[in-house]
C-alpha cells in the first residue's frame, strides 16, 4: 500500500467530486467529499474490483446506501478507470449519471440507491446471496450517520447479524452533519458503535479520512468471524474544502465560481 | 370444490422452489398464513424469515435478486405493500429486480381481523409502480398457474391472494394465457368485469341477468384492445371487485376507456372509499356489498 499513491487517487476524486457539483450547480459536495478516503481505500486496496470483473457480480460489491454522495461514487469509479461515462453529464438530461446512482446505467453500481436506509438492507440480501452460492466474496455499504436515524437500517442490521453474515461490513460514515444541522440537535442517532453491538455486530472505530487508520479497521474485518462486521468511520464533512469543512451549509449545494476556485485552490496537487 | 388461493400458493411454489435452484423465498414472520411454509419444509436452505420487519424483507429481496436470484417475498397484502411500499419502488422496480410480491390476506375476506389488517389499497399501490405487473388470481388453479406464470418473468411481480376459501372457477387441465382476459360467460346488455373472490360472485349473480362474465386476472398490464372491444359491444359495464373502487379494476378499465370514443356507461362495485371491519369474511362481504345479491341488486335497476 503505497500512502502517497492513495492520497493522490483521493484528491483525484475530491477534485472531481467539486468539478461536477460545481459544472451541474447541483449535488451533494459535503458528504462526498467526507467519504472520499474510505472509497479509495476501497476501490484501490480491499475490494477485488477491477476492469474485467465491473460487468459482473463475481467478485466483492460495493452499496452507497448514502445515494447522494453519487459524485464520490461516479467520481472514484472514473479514478478507477472502470466508469465510461463523462463526469460533465452529472445530473443533466440524458446522462447516465443520475443525481442519485442507477444500478443499470453504470457498471460498477452494484445497487440503485437514493432512499436512504434501504442501502444497507439490499447488501444484506447479497451477502445472502454470496452465502447460497458459497462464494468468497464480499459485500460493503457504506451509511451516513443521519441515515442511521431509518429504522431499516437497524432491521438490517438484525437480519445480518441472524444469518452471521460475516460477508458483509457496514460503515458508517460519521461526520455528525445532516442537512438540518448536527444529528444530536436533529434527532440524536449516536452513538452508533453501541448500538451496532446491541445488534450482535462486530465493532470497529476507525479516522475515516486517515489510510492508516482505515487499513486497521479493514484487517479487522478481514479477520474470520461469525457476523457482520461495523466500521464506525470518523469524517470531517467537506473534507479538503476548507470553507465546506464540518458545514452542514454545503451537505446539498453548489458552489459558485468564486467558492469554486477556492475550492480548487484548496485541493491542489502540493498542498 | 373450495381451496384458498394461499394455500395453491404454497404448493405450487414447494414445487417451483424444488425445480429450480435459483428460487430464494422470504416471509416476514407469517410462514403459516401465507403458505410459505410449505416451500420451506421442502427446501429450508432456501427460505428466510425477516421477522416483523417487512423493509428489510423487501431490501434483502432486492439484494438477492441483484445476485441473480428469483425471489418470492411474501406477507400480509397490507404489510407487504403498505408499510414496505417505497422499498419495493425503489430498491424493487426501480432497478426492475426479479422480485415476486405474493402477498396472502388481501380484501375485506381477511374477516375477523378487521381493518386493519384488511387491504383494499394493494392493487392500486402496486399497479401505479412503473416496471410491476400485477395479478389476481381468482381460484386455485389460476393462482398456481399466475405463481408458475410469474416465476418466469424477468422483473417485479404482484400477486393478489386471499385468505378464504373460493369455488374452483377453472379445472386442472385449464390452459390459462394472463396476456388476456377470460370471457367466462357471453350474455346480453350487461357485461361484468370481476377481479378475484369477485369472479364467482359475478357468475352467480349472471344467471339472474343474462350478464357476459370477464375475469381480469392480469391488472397490469391490462389486455386493453378485449376490454375495449367487450365495452363497445355491452350496453352497459360493471367493475367488481374485493378492493377500494379508487386505482383498482374499476379504474384501470376506466383508464382505458378513457382514452377511445367509447359511450358504453361503467360502474363500479367494490369498497366505497371507506374501511372495513370485523366480522365472518361472508358477514363483512355482504355488508359491504361484494356479493351476488348486491349485484343483482344494483344491475337489476
Amino acid at each position: 500500500m503505497d500512502m502517497n499513491e492513495l492520497k493522490r487517487h483521493a484528491l483525484n476524486v475530491r477534485r472531481n467530486i467539486v468539478q461536477m457539483v460545481y459544472d451541474a450547480q447541483s449535488g451533494h459536495p459535503g458528504g462526498s467529499l467526507g467519504c472520499a478516503d474510505i472509497l479509495t481505500y476501497l476501490y484501490f486496496v480491499q475490494m477485488n474490483i477491477n476492469k474485467d470483473n465491473v460487468r459482473t457480480t463475481d467478485r466483492d460489491r460495493f452499496v452507497l446506501s448514502k445515494g447522494h454522495c453519487s459524485p464520490a461514487m461516479y467520481a472514484i469509479l472514473h479514478e478507477a478507470g472502470l466508469l465510461d461515462e463523462d463526469l460533465k453529464t452529472f445530473r443533466q438530461i440524458n446522462s447516465k449519471l443520475q443525481g442519485h446512482p442507477n444500478m443499470n446505467y453504470v457498471d460498477g453500481v452494484d445497487m440503485s440507491t437514493g432512499s436512504l436506509g434501504q442501502g444497507v438492507s439490499t447488501a444484506v440480501g447479497m451477502a445472502i446471496a454470496n452465502k447460497l452460492d458459497k462464494n468468497s466474496h464480499k459485500v460493503y455499504a457504506l451509511v451516513g450517520d443521519g441515515e442511521a436515524e431509518e429504522g431499516i437500517v437497524w432491521e438490517a442490521l438484525m437480519a445480518a447479524a441472524h444469518y452471521k453474515l460475516d460477508n458483509l461490513c457496514v460503515i458508517f460514515d460519521l461526520n455528525h452533519l445532516q442537512i438540518d444541522g448536527d444529528v444530536e440537535d436533529v434527532i440524536g442517532p449516536l452513538p452508533l458503535a453501541e448500538k451496532a453491538k446491541a445488534f450482535n455486530a462486530y465493532v470497529t472505530e476507525c479516522d475515516g479520512n486517515d489510510f492508516e487508520s482505515l487499513a486497521k479497521a479493514f484487517a479487522y474485518f478481514n479477520e474470520p468471524k461469525d457476523g457482520p462486521t461495523v466500521i464506525v468511520a470518523n469524517t470531517v464533512k467537506g473534507k479538503g474544502v476548507s470553507f465546506m469543512e464540518n458545514n452542514y451549509a454545503w451537505h446539498g449545494s453548489a458552489p459558485n465560481e468564486e467558492q469554486y476556485n477556492i475550492a480548487m485552490q484548496d485541493l491542489k496537487e502540493e498542498n | 370444490m373450495a381451496q384458498e388461493t394461499r394455500n395453491a400458493y404454497g404448493e405450487k411454489l414447494a414445487q417451483l422452489v424444488q425445480e429450480n435452484e435459483n428460487i430464494v423465498v422470504l416471509d416476514a414472520d407469517l410462514t403459516k398464513s401465507t403458505k410459505t411454509v410449505e416451500a420451506k419444509k421442502v427446501c429450508p436452505e432456501r427460505h428466510f424469515n425477516a421477522g416483523i420487519a417487512e423493509c428489510n424483507m423487501m431490501g434483502m429481496a432486492a439484494g438477492l435478486a441483484a445476485s441473480g436470484k428469483t425471489v418470492f417475498a411474501s406477507s400480509f397484502a397490507i404489510f407487504a405493500t403498505g408499510r414496505a411500499f417505497e422499498i419495493i419502488r425503489n430498491s424493487i422496480c426501480y432497478p426492475h429486480l426479479n422480485v415476486k410480491v405474493c402477498a396472502t390476506h388481501a380484501g375485506l375476506s381477511v374477516g375477523e381481523d378487521g381493518a386493519s389488517h384488511q387491504s383494499i389499497e394493494d392493487v392500486a399501490l402496486m399497479r401505479v409502480l412503473p416496471n410491476m405487473r400485477v395479478f389476481v388470481p381468482c381460484d386455485q388453479y389460476e393462482a398456481k398457474a399466475v405463481i408458475e406464470h410469474v416465476s418466469k418473468i424477468d422483473g417485479p411481480c404482484y400477486v393478489r391472494l386471499g385468505r378464504g376459501k373460493v369455488e374452483d372457477v377453472y379445472n386442472e387441465n385449464t390452459v390459462f394465457d394472463f396476456d388476456k382476459v377470460d370471457v367466462l360467460r357471453k350474455g346480453n346488455k350487461t357485461v361484468l368485469f370481476a377481479m378475484g373472490l369477485m369472479v364467482q360472485e359475478a357468475l352467480k349473480a349472471a344467471e339472474e341477468l343474462d350478464a357476459t362474465v370477464v375475469n381480469v386476472s392480469t391488472i397490469k398490464p391490462l389486455d386493453e384492445e378485449s376490454v375495449l372491444e367487450l365495452l363497445r359491444t355491452h350496453e352497459k359495464a360493471y367493475a367488481l371487485e374485493e378492493h377500494s373502487i379508487i386505482g383498482g379494476l374499476f379504474s384501470a378499465i376506466a383508464e382505458a376507456k378513457a382514452k377511445t370514443d367509447i359511450t358504453t356507461p361503467l360502474y363500479p362495485i367494490g369498497v366505497n372509499d371507506t374501511f372495513g371491519e370485523s366480522g365472518k369474511a361472508k358477514d363483512v362481504l355482504k355488508k359491504y356489498g361484494l356479493t351476488a345479491e348486491h349485484i343483482i341488486e344494483v344491475v337489476g335497476k
